[in-house]
């Protein structure tokens, strides 16, 4: 029993190395309220980090696996998902005439995109696509923890380091090249809760909402978790028990 | 002519049951085989719990299988689609997360219950005379995992899905004449595109049941034999065994239960550990990812391809390297089975072992520098293993007498 232990650990501890390989920039950890096994989402910094969103992101950045109803999980009621969705207009028909027409957002419907398409979103931002954040904090590397550095990361180049116009430093960016200029800074936007915008808070608030957005199932699985190790815990004394029961006269 | 029973048609009707029991086993002998394979069916006594792992990887299998189907109700196998469908699963579908995060981790926790089971064969001995047969059905349906499990990383259509399903299909190009023909036809396309999504999707259906079959031909070839076990000898008498029912199947329960505590832990908490964040990218052929890798359980693999300079040379490497596990019954030149009893041979293996996981590695890196050396030293051990240790120390080791199964369960008491 030891040794398949020690080879189920083995094969993990191999697993773990071979996937951290790859980047030589280190990335900080942050204590994000959604790790560890009883971990959920901060719902007051998700909302901020919605605003965040809202304000400054969603210029140039679409979400579109995500629906105004979807925030109803982040504590929003109905009513301000009505409002919130509103503001937003979107492209809908063709109705009996035959035309498409233009008509405020629904709950139902998805995050509004900010471009029509690929194309204008590149046209719009010298030739780079800025990518869609419903996924954006699972489909990097470090998640979380990256996605809050690279917004704080936009720092001084040192001396000898090029940067080419239309291009910005980013400490944490692989190749230090990033063609998003600083997004947030201290007191770009306001909030309503009275918490003060600085830089660190506007980025960590963000990327909690980017992180409900990428996994919103997370809370339901820890909770769901528990329950089953649990019940598996059980099951396996009872076992254990059943063994040594039916194996007792058996010289083994 | 004899009246009385000219086809044998009354001793096929004969069965142990009566009632409707009888009726049903008398027509359809499922019951009777079922108690005779799987209630009193003799085993060694002295089985560790590496046996375990048989019924575990079946019992993963399963757990794909019902997953899978769950998974297929919603799936749509298109270019366009195939991505968001996936999120859908994963959002709005209830309880779709959690069928897509079992399936996707089932996969890597069939290979490590498949790998460990393997490595139990070659560490026993359990694929000699007369186990051939399991052995190889046991090989042919791990090739066909790799089958199944490739088709179905590419069908989440994520950037890892199609670059690594670019890459490891190209490898088809090398094979001379008729390697386009074959590329284009498994493609549908001349590159990775909607169409391969769609056939990828069906033969990902298709190898996951033709599993099934082959678990069938090897669980009927091992109970022809029965099963081996540490000492690597057939047992003497009946006082040497033990019925599958109760003993076995407690013991089995156990282990899995402790091994899907595992999968549970790794699902609810770290479901994403074994997969590729570049994966949660939609596929875009005009980007590619700065490492393309390949799953956690190719990695060996890949690092062999990757060893040979030469595109087909790294072709014929890797699935020989496959191969040559099948062909060990006839490599192994030793009459005796178990490790425990063999030395020198109980080294390789173990070697062997350590071979895998530096080769894993040696794959996630990129191919560059120190680590092309070392995939290349790790490949000529792997064929070292099969193509002269396997022969050679067969002949030149001088194997320990193994004890039988009462003397070995009787030092092992002695020694706790």
């Amino acid at each position: 029993m030891k040794k398949i232990t020690y080879i189920i650990f083995f094969i993990f501890f191999n697993l773990s190395i071979s996937h951290s390989a790859g980047s030589k920039i280190d990335i900080p950890k942050y204590d994000w309220s959604w790790k560890g096994f009883f971990g959920t989402y901060d719902r007051s910094a998700a909302q901020r980090g919605f605003k965040v969103y809202k304000e400054v992101c969603s210029g140039c950045h679409s979400m579109n696996l995500l629906s105004y109803r979807n925030l109803e999980e982040l504590g929003f009621n109905e009513d301000q998902i009505k409002v919130i969705a509103s503001d937003y207009l979107i492209e809908d028909g063709p109705n009996d005439e035959g035309d498409m027409f233009e008509r405020e957002a629904l709950p139902s419907d998805r995050f509004a995109n900010p471009y029509p398409n690929n194309n204008a979103a590149r046209a719009a931002n010298n030739g780079a696509y800025p990518p869609d954040l419903s996924l954006i904090v699972k489909a990097r590397p470090k998640g979380a923890d990256y996605i809050h550095s690279l917004l704080l990361g936009y720092n001084e180049a040192p001396g000898d380091f090029n940067v080419p116009e239309g291009m910005w430093y980013n400490k944490y960016m692989e190749g230090h090249l990033i063609a998003m200029p600083s997004p947030l800074s201290d007191g770009a936007i306001d909030y309503d809760d009275g918490t003060e915008p600085t830089l660190n808070q506007l980025s960590s608030d963000v990327t909690t909402f980017l992180a409900w957005a990428a996994e919103p199932s997370l809370e339901n699985r820890k909770k769901l978790g528990i329950k089953v190790l649990l019940f598996l815990l059980v099951l396996f004394i009872l076992t254990y028990i059943s063994k040594e029961r039916i194996w007792r006269d058996i010289k083994h | 002519m004899s009246s009385k029973d000219p086809h044998g048609y009354k001793k096929t009707l004969s069965s142990p049951y009566t009632g409707v029991k009888g009726w049903i086993d008398s027509r359809l002998p499922l019951i009777r085989m079922m108690e005779a394979e799987y209630l009193k069916f003799p085993v060694p006594k002295s089985l560790n719990y590496f046996w375990s792992f048989g019924g575990i990887a079946m019992f993963c299998l399963i757990g794909l299988i019902l997953s899978g189907i769950f998974l297929g109700m919603h799936y749509k196998p298109s270019a366009a689609e195939a991505f968001n469908s996936v999120e859908r699963i994963m959002r709005d579908v209830k309880f779709g997360w959690l069928v897509r995060y079992l399936h996707m981790n089932l996969a890597s926790f069939f290979f490590i219950a498949v790998y460990i089971h393997i490595f139990r064969a070659l560490y026993f001995g359990s694929y000699k005379a007369p186990r051939e047969l399991v052995f190889i059905f046991g090989m042919l349906m791990f090739f066909l995992m790799m089958g199944t499990a490739f088709l179905g990383y590419t069908l989440p259509w994520g950037q890892m899905s199609y670059w690594g399903a670019t890459v490891i299909t190209n490898l088809f190009s090398a094979i001379p004449i008729v390697g386009d023909a074959i590329l284009t036809t498994l493609l549908g396309d001349f590159n990775v595109s909607d169409a391969t999504v769609n056939r990828f999707y069906v033969l990902h259906w298709l190898l996951a049941f033709a599993i099934v079959g082959l678990v069938v031909f090897h669980v009927i070839t091992l109970h022809m034999t029965g099963s081996n076990n540490p000492t690597g000898m057939e047992p003497q008498n009946w006082d040497e065994t033990l019925s599958f029912h109760p003993y076995m199947t407690i013991k089995d329960t156990k282990a899995m239960v402790l091994f899907f505590m595992l999968v549970a832990f790794v699902l609810f908490f770290y479901p994403n550990i074994m997969g590729h964040s570049d994966n949660y990218i939609r596929a875009n052929s005009m980007v590619t990812p700065a490492h393309i890798v390949p799953e956690w359980y190719f990695l060996p693999f890949y690092a062999i391809l990757r060893a040979i300079p030469d595109k087909l040379g790294g072709v014929l490497a890797m699935f020989g390297s496959i191969a040559l596990v099948g062909l060990l019954p006839w490599l192994d030149t030793s009459k005796v089975r178990s490790c425990l009893y063999r030395p020198i041979w109980r080294i390789c293996i173990l070697l062997f072992a350590l071979d895998f996981f530096v080769l894993m590695y040696m794959g996630a890196k990129p191919a560059e520098g120190i680590y092309v050396i070392i995939s290349r030293v790790g490949t000529a051990y792997w064929f070292l293993f099969f193509l002269v240790l396997a022969p050679l120390v067969g002949y030149l080791e001088t194997p320990r007498q193994p004890l039988t199964i009462s003397n070995f369960l009787r030092d092992k008491k002695a020694l706790n």
